[in-house]
């Protein structure tokens, strides 16, 4: 605990250092990632994330040393290289995408670990360190390097808002784009370089083995809890942002731990969070709909099955016993009297000893439900030309979903008909459904 | 009549197979035309090449008797519904207002001026009630006429329209005739790929028939007829379609200047 609230404090400069570093790059490579993500081109972020390792090592072997700029422009040249490759297999030859940087991404990672061997058998003394590339090391951001790699993930932030709507554009309907001339080639052009910037800066937080999870998942993520596209940006960089301080964090506490892993962890749990936990299209949320759909159809079933026991009678609020409901429609029996307690809660039936009848505002509820059924029934017949004795499972369903809007039109469009096609009456409401 | 688009010789081919043959086409100002064919006719083809969307093999494109780079802010393309992930996180207002880019500029922002465009659009095609609405939650025809109101909204001369009645319904479908049948009054020209051949004669001014080369093109009623139709639908030019594949399968260029070109 003492070293959480120790780092926390931001006390020691280092600690500000490696904080503001990892932060700064894990977010500005969530935002950049967040096109790749909406350009469905996931993959490709992988694929330069592996293709950069050997741009580093020969950064380092023409450079000497570990200069940032030398490894940076090393990285962004392989980095492109990779993509352009990409590129001229998958247009050039009949090989598809996925193959094509399958290939390249084996190939060009292939390379750089032999390179990153030979270095490191090489005997030169500075080269330790360069295998934190590997895994990340978020410590190792201190001093000039981390101005430089600032100064970067500056420029990325600046060009994502300068063409955000070009990108988002191009993101959505690139035909429509090539239509109203923007230089489409271009512009793709930016994009890429900027996805590789993204990448070149990331592996120092992350390494390149694990990069395109920065990339991705922070908008996979933020994509559950919002329709907003910059909203979904907003999410994404924050999301970054907190695998970014906790991966600082782990790095500082632990040394010998590589960051990478630990940022990748604590993203993905984001991630899992939101797949599960978010409103609307979390699996959770959709699942809760789902149950409460269930349940009004339940609802709805049985006072339909009490409203059609009243059409029998020529009265609607006869209490009746379980086992007559049951009679006319199977349920267990359990089910069927806690069905009947949640409608009693709801003050759609009221209960006396045993027995259980509609109140007027249940007798009501099924009376829609049953018009509905009876009217798309005869919209089913007369204007799909299906037969009478096809439409009633069809009627079984729309009854339950249909909005009063719907509802009305249908109305509209039959003529508020008097009876279906199976010569039922349809029971419209003398209050209510006054436009007859 | 002035001349709204001229078609000259175009041959378009995907992986090197021709898809469209030496198209010769003139298309006068002010008709709601229709591009009628059967599927894999080139009908899309066709207005994509005419919008510098597909490279050409060969021949040329000229848009108010000049090269579509100098008339570009003239002319507004309506792509196929489904040729775009409506899942994607926009509004409708977000994607009518993509309309006004090319009029931007690279790097600006929409402004205020552009979202009044954007909503008298809106207004026009019916959909001022949905604009905070999420894209993918609209219907099949209200993600059309949203579409349509992006198009719109670059106040071009001339449309390019692929299948806008596809998935539409019938009320809709009308009023959408009816709205570009006022724009046809006021000079401009509409193209529309269309697929139901018992409208045509009641929606265009001039229609193109087209089945990989192209079969007729003039006014609807001298042109519409029961040959022509039976030219574009019926018997297949298996001849032409087993040439091009083998063109597809051999890598052969589709022209013989190509040869010397990298």
């Amino acid at each position: 605990m003492n070293a959480l609230w120790e780092f926390l404090s931001f006390s020691d400069p280092n600690i500000r250092y490696v904080a503001f570093g990892s932060v700064l790059l894990t977010a500005s490579s969530a935002i950049v990632g967040s096109f790749t993500f909406l350009n469905k081109k996931s993959l490709v972020g992988d694929a330069i994330a592996h293709a950069v390792l050997p741009g580093i090592c020969l950064g380092f072997l023409l450079a000497g040393n570990k200069n940032p700029i030398a490894l940076i422009v090393g990285a962004f040249v392989t980095g492109w290289i990779s993509l352009v490759l990409v590129e001229y297999i998958t247009t050039k030859t009949r090989i598809k995408e996925d193959t094509a940087i399958g290939l390249i991404l084996s190939v060009f990672f292939g390379i750089g670990i032999l390179m990153l061997t030979v270095i490191q058998k090489s005997g030169n003394a500075s080269q330790s360190g360069l295998d934190h590339f590997l895994f990340g090391k978020a410590a190792s951001l201190v001093g000039s390097d981390l101005v430089t790699f600032s100064i970067v993930a500056v420029i990325l932030l600046v060009m994502v808002l300068a063409l955000f709507k070009e990108f988002s554009l191009l993101a959505f309907d690139k035909d429509y784009a090539r239509s109203i001339g923007l230089p489409v080639k271009g512009i793709e052009l930016v994009l890429t370089s900027l996805i590789v910037l993204a990448v070149v800066i990331g592996i120092q937080a992350v390494g390149v083995v694990l990069m395109a999870a920065i990339l991705i998942t922070p908008a996979a993520a933020a994509r559950f809890w919002t329709d907003k596209i910059t909203v979904m940006f907003f999410l994404a960089s924050v999301f970054g942002a907190i695998s970014g301080l906790s991966g600082a964090f782990i790095s500082y506490t632990a040394p010998s731990m590589p960051t990478g892993p630990w940022i990748v962890i604590v993203i993905s749990t984001i991630a899992f969070i939101s797949f599960f936990f978010a409103p609307t299209r979390g699996v959770i949320g959709r699942y809760i709909r789902q149950a409460k759909i269930r349940k009004t159809i339940n609802d709805e079933n049985v006072l339909k099955i009490l409203y059609q026991l009243g059409e029998e009678n020529k009265n609607f609020f006869i209490p009746r016993l379980v086992d007559e409901i049951i009679r006319k429609r199977f349920y267990e029996k359990q089910a069927l009297i806690s069905i009947l307690k949640r409608l009693t809660r709801q003050g759609y039936i009221e209960r006396t000893r045993n027995l259980w009848g509609l109140t007027e505002e249940g007798k009501n509820r099924a009376q829609r439900v049953v018009k509905i059924h009876r009217l798309w029934e005869l919209y089913l017949t007369t204007y799909m030309h299906i037969a009478p004795d096809h439409v009633h499972e069809d009627a079984d369903t729309i009854e339950h979903l249909l909005t009063p809007e719907l509802e009305e039109r249908l109305e509209k469009i039959l003529g508020y008909p008097k009876v279906d096609p199976h010569q039922s009456k349809i029971p419209y409401r003398e209050d209510v459904d006054t436009k007859l | 009549m002035n001349t709204a688009l001229e078609i000259h010789d175009l041959t378009v081919a995907f992986d090197r197979k021709p898809v469209l043959w030496n198209i010769d086409l003139t298309i006068p100002q002010g008709k709601l035309v229709g591009i009628v064919g059967p599927n894999g006719a080139g009908k899309s083809t066709l207005i994509k090449a005419a919008m510098g969307i597909l490279p050409l093999s060969s021949g040329y494109v000229k848009l108010y008797d000049q090269p579509l780079e100098h008339v570009r802010e003239r002319v507004s393309y309506v792509p196929q519904r489904e040729s775009v992930d409506w899942d994607f996180p926009a509004s409708v207002m977000d994607v009518v207002l993509m309309g006004r880019y090319a009029k931007l500029g690279l790097f600006k922002r929409p402004r205020k001026a552009d979202k009044d465009v954007a909503m008298d659009c809106l207004k026009k095609v019916g959909m001022e009630g949905f604009i905070n609405r999420q894209i993918s939650q609209l219907s099949g025809g209200q993600q059309q006429r949203t579409f349509l109101a992006r198009a719109l909204a670059q106040q071009a001369d001339l449309y390019f329209m692929d299948e806008p009645f596809a998935g539409v319904d019938a009320a809709t479908e009308k009023a959408i005739v009816t709205l570009l049948r006022e724009m046809t009054n006021q000079n401009k020209t509409v193209i529309v790929v269309h697929h139901d051949l018992q409208s045509v004669s009641q929606y265009f001014d001039w229609i193109v028939m087209l089945n990989t080369r192209l079969v007729a093109s003039g006014p609807t009623e001298t042109t519409f007829t029961s040959e022509n139709l039976e030219a574009t639908y019926g018997g297949k030019l298996t001849l032409l379609t087993d040439v091009a594949d083998l063109m597809r399968r051999e890598d052969y260029p589709s022209r013989e200047e190509n040869v010397f070109k990298p």
